[in-house]
């Protein structure tokens, strides 16, 4: 099956939505290079998203869907949290997962694209909160690294609960006083980062969301290398501006502050992975 | 049976729950009588010429040019609307959407009433709508607006529409065209 099944009936062209239409003249498809400096002059896979004025998850979902190599050929796995009010409105394949068994959906999808599409490449990029990701969802999280799937996990990292108001999750630092949290986090911030690299991740990257030229390469190293190697992880931080305090301006600062202190940029890649990496920059498409 | 609504805001008790079943294969359903296809096709044209603001809504089995059917029914649907004087408002995405869909060029199966209150839909067309949403939404329209529903359906058709066709393929639209044209005229429309 292709992608190209979407393709409009002539004689709807008229009556379809103007961004239907758009997304099938002038978004980027079939373009591995295709990356966020595309934003302004193509149509985004998104159209509309319902998460707070501002809030930095809208802009990481933007900077995503604009760098993920094959979108044509992706299957991205979310989990309940404020990013699944985003997918309805994505133009990609999403299936929204149990919340916290996002990483058991996604190894079963990737495993049956294998088997079902043979000659083709299929992307399986799970997409998904911190509590989703690490405190709900972490045995399933885990047990995919361990398994070595070739599934890319992305985590929304926003240090606490936001879609159900405001608990704090194991992602928030030590002290951090949330509304559903009044006494203050009693233990450290998991080091997930660390957690994927011990149990097998090929790649790993923890980041802000302020440069989006390093969330698109980070995306691209991360993709091409659960292809060919086994699992990837992606950290990401998109402050819950709603939860702590900050006006939808504010968000960018907020993460730029952070890029020099627990969010310092941070890679880790096996060699295997570099191996990938290297190839893919000689091929011109990192 | 299959009533025009409103029957509040709860779509149950659906056709089904009172007894109504689809059609045989070869027959037709006008609200809970079987009857032959020709006459659930003459009930269906002069629902559509008749009533206000006729609507057809495709769906994406024949919005997209996926086979060589999709592509024939997508010209007869366009010249059916021509006929019946209907427009066309497309169920493209069966997703629900946040905040809102916008009623004036769009349908969601999961609040479809929207779109019919809107543009004050009293008779429609379901067609090219995969069968498990067409369910979902003519249950809703069924209970929650007075709009006379008409499902043109490939496979075995929809009890809760108040005409069901079913196996309805190029060769039946094309009838529906010519029975559409010949009520139109009976009608001195
Ligand atoms: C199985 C299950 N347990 C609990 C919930 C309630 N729930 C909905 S959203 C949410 C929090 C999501 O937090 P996170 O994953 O960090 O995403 P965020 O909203 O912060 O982006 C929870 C606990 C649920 N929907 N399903
Ligand atoms: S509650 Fe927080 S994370 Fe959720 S949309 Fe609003 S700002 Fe973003
Ligand atoms: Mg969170």
């Amino acid at each position: 099956m292709s992608f190209k099944v979407f393709q409009i009936n002539e004689e709807f062209l008229d009556v379809m939505p103007k961004e239907i239409v758009e997304l099938q003249e002038n978004a980027t498809w079939g373009n591995p290079k295709r990356g966020v400096m595309d934003l302004p002059f193509h149509k985004e896979l998104i159209e509309e998203h319902s998460l707070c004025a501002g809030c930095p998850e809208a802009a990481a979902l933007r900077y995503i869907m604009a760098s993920i190599p094959a979108p044509e050929d992706t299957v991205i796995v979310n989990s309940t949290g404020c990013t699944s009010l985003v997918f309805p409105h994505i133009a990609m394949h999403t299936i929204h997962s149990l919340f916290g068994n996002q990483n058991a959906v996604a190894s079963g999808i990737k495993r049956v694209l294998e088997y079902r599409y043979p000659d083709r490449v299929k992307d399986v990029i799970v997409l998904a909160g911190d509590g989703a990701t690490v405190d709900i969802g972490l045995d399933c999280t885990l047990q995919s690294f361990f398994r070595q799937e070739k599934i890319t996990t992305i985590c929304f990292d926003n240090e606490v609960y936001a879609n159900t108001g405001g608990q704090e999750s194991g992602m928030t630092p030590k002290g951090h006083v949330f509304k559903m949290a009044p006494k203050g986090k009693q233990f450290e911030k998991v080091p997930m980062w660390q957690l994927a690299i011990d149990s097998g991740c090929h790649y790993v990257a923890r980041l802000t969301v302020s440069s989006p030229k390093r969330v698109e390469s980070v995306i691209k190293k991360a993709v091409y290398v659960a292809r060919e190697v086994g699992p990837t992880y992606i950290h990401l931080y998109t402050p819950c501006i709603l939860e702590i305090g900050l006006n939808s301006d504010q968000g960018l600062e907020e993460m730029r502050s952070k890029d020099k202190e627990r969010f310092e940029f941070f890679e880790y890649v096996s060699p295997q992975a570099q191996e990938v990496i290297e190839k893919r920059k000689a091929e011109g498409l990192l | 049976m299959a009533k025009l609504g409103p029957m509040g805001f709860s779509p149950y008790p659906t056709a089904v729950n009172e007894g109504v079943l689809n059609p045989p294969e070869g027959k037709a359903l006008l609200f809970d009588e079987i009857v032959d296809e020709e006459v659930a096709m003459r009930e269906a044209a002069k629902a559509m010429l008749t009533r206000e603001n006729p609507t057809i809504f495709p769906g994406p089995q024949v919005l997209y040019a996926w086979s060589e059917d999709a592509k024939k029914k997508a010209k007869l649907i366009k010249e059916l609307a021509q006929v019946l004087g209907a427009k066309i408002i497309p169920m493209y995405d069966y997703r629900p959407k946040y905040p809102k869909i916008n009623p004036e060029v769009e349908i969601n199966p999961n609040h479809p009433n929207l779109t019919i209150w809107h543009n004050n839909i009293k008779a429609c067309i379901f067609v090219g709508v995969h069968c498990h949403y067409a369910n979902v939404a003519l249950k809703i329209i069924r209970a929650e607006t007075d709009c006379f529903t008409i499902a043109l359906c490939s496979m075995e058709g929809h009890e809760d529409a108040m005409i069901t066709l079913r196996d309805q393929h190029p060769e039946e639209l094309e009838k529906f065209i010519k029975i559409a044209k010949e009520v139109k005229k009976e009608l001195g429309i």
